[in-house]
């Protein structure tokens, strides 16, 4: 096991990221769902416009997560310091 | 695990290394090209099958395209109906046994995002002219220039990176399930991959006419789509 600091270093910066960038996303998403469902419960005959717009708004706030995935695979595979 | 981020030659064209991405690319050219070609040689005023879906298509795309832009969307029908259409395709063809989509690079969404730049300096300059569309930079007042254009740069970025991010992470986690469970075991993943292959597109697309008609302005739209609306 021949690894140095950096490599570490990178490894656990990339699960960090990973694991707390997906913390806001996920209450985020949380709170959008939560909000659509109360809209169709209020107003079934509008389910088709609000779930696409959900689906649409989902996928905006999932990017956030994924920015942090590209950081993290940034940082295992091109890292510009190892 | 392939490293996501750099590429191997296929092949060597003279001096220009060929990449399957590029391949691919080729390959979706070419059907979506021929397929069009072919699809539009017999048009008639009683639509077929195969005419009665293109219509819906360009249809939606048109309506898409008012509601945002407010103005006749002839002039950028062809630029996001295809960049649409290119995108669904490039997305579903993981589809395909041994395919992986082309979007799944960084190449191919840095190219798809420059073109989308290119377009929305151009119609930005020939709707307002070089002056005018200059002129938004400075709104709303001179102290916002410098942000005006590091948005245009970080825009097309994150224009990039959503696409590159989506696709491949799909691409990244069927690869980790097929190499721990195998076989049977990521099709509800790829069921997952085809949703977010279509909504990314879809928001590709969107991003696309939205960036446009930020740039060509909202000079007061033609009298005959705003009598239209309700």
């Amino acid at each position: 096991m021949t690894a140095n600091l950096v490599e570490i270093v990178s490894i656990l910066a990339a699960a960090l990221a990973v694991s707390f960038g997906a913390i806001g996303p996920a209450l985020a998403e949380g709170r959008a769902v939560a909000a659509a469902m109360d809209a169709i419960a209020r107003q079934p005959e509008a389910a088709g416009t609000l779930s696409r717009t959900l689906f649409v708004g989902l996928a905006m706030i999932e990017t956030m997560a994924i920015y942090t995935l590209v950081i993290a695979l940034l940082l295992l595979f091109a890292n510009p310091f190892a | 695990m392939d490293n996501p981020l750099t590429l191997e030659p296929l092949f060597h064209l003279g001096p220009v290394p060929i990449t399957a991405p590029v391949l691919v690319t080729w390959a979706i050219l070419a059907l979506l090209g021929l397929g069009s070609w072919h699809a539009t040689r017999h048009l008639s005023l009683t639509p077929g099958r195969l005419q009665t879906v293109l219509e819906l298509f360009v249809t939606a795309v048109d309506t898409q395209l008012r509601d945002t832009l407010q103005r006749d969307p002839a002039r950028f029908r062809a630029l996001i109906g295809t960049i649409f259409l290119f995108l669904l395709v490039a997305n579903w063809s993981s589809l395909v046994p041994g395919v992986e989509p082309p979007t799944a690079r960084l190449e191919t969404d840095a190219a798809l995002a420059l073109i989308v730049f290119a377009a929305t300096l151009w119609h930005g300059i020939s709707a307002q002219g070089l002056k005018g569309y200059l002129a938004t930079f400075a709104e709303p007042s001179w102290v916002m220039i410098p942000l005006n254009v590091i948005e245009q740069i970080t825009r097309t970025f994150s224009l990039i990176v959503r696409l590159f991010g989506n696709v491949m992470s799909g691409v990244f986690v069927i690869g980790i399930l097929l190499s721990l469970a195998g076989l049977l075991v990521p099709i509800p993943l790829m069921a997952l991959d085809l949703l977010t292959g279509a909504v990314q597109a879809y928001i590709f697309a969107v991003l696309a006419t939205v960036f446009i008609g930020a740039a060509i302005g909202d000079q007061p739209p033609a009298a005959s789509t705003q009598e239209t609306r309700p």
